[in-house]
């Protein structure tokens, strides 16, 4: 069951600042990547304005796998706690990634049921209107069933 | 632990703190006087009007005349600006005036600014207030300026919103998941939380459920608000308001009541926090804020949580007692749950009673200021749910966000 809107209601976009425009430029084309210091080489999520390791301002952007699994989620069933712009049920998650960091994104079409704490997942780009994209999650096969 | 981790830790303990001894507010401040509104789903007057029926409760409570304030200190969330609670109380002037940001998080923040200025010789009476049409007009947990505008207000809400992760409950619903997932914690143990706070509450005739005992029959029954939190593991939204008086030790001997003396009061904020949100952090399944606070709260006060007789915990969410629990030291991590399980270590005969009028999910929500309050009365024997010979009582301040704490003796 993929995520429903509400198109009665406006979506919040991102607010995009200098620090994060590149992060979601990059959604934009379907791609996911995050800062990583130029110096001394840490990831950092969500995008910040200097690498809170070695206070470098020199940054630039790492491709992700895509790949995670799920860290943490929240079920959101009653509407009158949760986004209006959203039908319930939706999921929140946390996903831990690959590369170390962590992003907060939906699962694109689960149920509560079909998801776990340590569930591997990968990003899916979801264009839920003409200038908005949104990285989102779906269940993935773990490597070990992949790689025969 | 990754290199990351490593590395705030070591930051945080080669961190050089001032000496005990420069903290000149410990017992040289106190609070004496306590005011509020009654509490209630529609007050029917404005927050100005609440605000300034609890200040004249707290200064009538004090012995004070309203001349005598000189000190204000407001939530940076308060609607009611310091110039119109003047103009409506007619206090003449104010020397010393600020206020607290981060919800909830700035109710302890209040005293301490307040003692502060008290200690430096700023001010000599301080007022801490909140007023809040919580439940019948401006509610939280509402979408900031959904209706006019497409763009979040901060890169912050830009962050959580788009995927609809819009809602106090399920940004605690968020860390809860984790912890239960961690720790083997089970919605029965948080079950207990809401039925001892509910018991309180029984017993204390201002409580907005007064009246009404729960029954984990009644807990599990209830609906999902945003799963795995249920409806009587959040608070109870309220209108009211509460004031808090704090000045010298010295002056507080010529006031009418037994003052309420601080041994300290602590802000923090940890590295990497988001506004309810800290879900990059290295471990969401506590809440490093807490910890910090209360650790400066331990350092300053030469307390030890041990020596604590009754604790006000912030209790926006149920998850929030057990968590925090373990962040000031009363159990070992991961141990809250189970520490509450079945409620006798958390009720008033327990080895740390709890909320003990009730809370923030069963008395009243006026973002934590109610918990001062209370934490005050303890200290005064007047408690519905009083601890016998309490001497040492432990409030916290909001948290998820940038918090505070507050330690009062005898
Ligand atoms: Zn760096």
């Amino acid at each position: 069951m993929v995520m429903e809107y509400n198109p009665a209601i406006p979506l919040l976009r991102p607010h995009i600042d200098l620090d994060n425009q590149g992060f979601w430029e990059a959604v934009k084309q379907h791609k996911l990547i995050f800062q990583k210091c130029k110096d001394c080489g840490l990831l950092v999520h969500r995008p910040r304005p200097m690498c809170p390791r070695c206070n470098s301002t020199e940054k630039e952007w790492a491709p992700s796998s895509g790949k995670g699994t799920i860290y943490s989620w929240v079920n959101f069933v009653y509407a009158n706690a949760a986004y209006p712009g959203i039908k319930v049920p939706y999921l929140v998650v946390v996903v831990e990634m690959e590369e170390g960091v962590r992003m907060l994104s939906n699962m694109y079409d689960s149920k509560k049921e079909d998801i776990h704490i340590g569930m591997p997942v990968e990003v899916v780009f979801d264009d839920i209107a003409d200038d908005l994209t949104l990285p989102k999650f779906k269940r993935r096969e773990a490597e070990t069933k992949v790689i025969r | 632990m990754s290199m990351f981790d490593q590395y705030l830790a070591r930051r945080y303990r080669t961190t050089v703190r001032p000496r005990p001894e420069e903290y000149k507010i410990k017992d040289n401040v106190a609070i004496v006087g306590i005011g509020a509104t009654e509490f209630s789903r529609d007050s029917g007057r404005s927050e100005c009007q609440l605000a300034c029926e609890a200040i004249k409760a707290a200064a009538d409570d004090a012995g004070l005349k309203i001349e005598e304030i000189d000190g204000l200190v407001k939530f940076a969330m308060d609607y009611t600006d310091e110039m119109h609670i003047v103009s409506s109380l007619g206090i003449p002037r104010l020397n010393y005036f600020g206020e607290c940001g981060w919800g909830g998080g700035a109710s302890c923040a209040t005293i301490l600014h307040a003692a502060t200025a008290v200690a430096a010789g700023a001010a000599k009476y301080v007022v801490c207030y909140r007023g809040m049409n919580e439940r019948s007009g401006r509610r939280y947990g509402r979408i900031p300026g959904v209706e006019q505008v497409m763009v979040s207000p901060n890169d912050h809400y830009g962050s959580i919103m788009p995927y609809g992760f819009a809602t106090p409950p399920s940004w605690v619903a968020m860390f809860a998941t984790r912890y239960m997932h961690e720790f083997g914690a089970t919605s029965d143990q948080l079950a207990s939380v809401c039925i001892v706070l509910r018991e309180n509450a029984c017993r204390n005739p201002k409580a907005m459920f007064y009246g009404k005992p729960l029954t984990l029959e009644d807990y599990r029954a209830a609906r999902m608000i945003v799963e795995p939190l249920r409806l009587f593991d959040c608070c109870v939204d309220t209108d009211g308001a509460v004031a808090i008086i704090v000045t010298s030790t010295e002056r507080a001997k010529n006031l009418k009541q037994r003052p309420a003396i601080l041994l300290g009061a602590t802000q923090g904020i940890a590295t990497q926090g988001e506004m309810m949100t800290s879900v990059y952090r290295p471990r969401i399944s506590g809440i490093p804020e807490s910890w910090y606070a209360g650790q400066e709260l331990w350092r300053v006060s030469g307390i030890t949580p041990k020596d604590v007789d009754v604790v006000q915990f912030y209790d926006a969410f149920s998850p929030l007692i057990p968590m925090q629990l373990e962040e000031y030291g009363f159990c070992g991590v991961g141990e809250g749950a189970a520490f509450c399980e079945g409620g006798d270590r958390i009720r008033a005969g327990g080895e740390v009673p709890c909320n003990t009028s009730g809370g923030h999910l069963s008395e009243a929500y006026i973002h934590g200021m109610n918990l001062i309050a209370e934490a005050v009365r303890q200290i005064r024997g007047t408690s519905t749910s009083q601890v016998k010979d309490a001497e040492l009582s432990l409030v916290t301040g909001g948290l998820g966000v940038p918090t505070s704490a507050l330690l009062l003796r005898r």
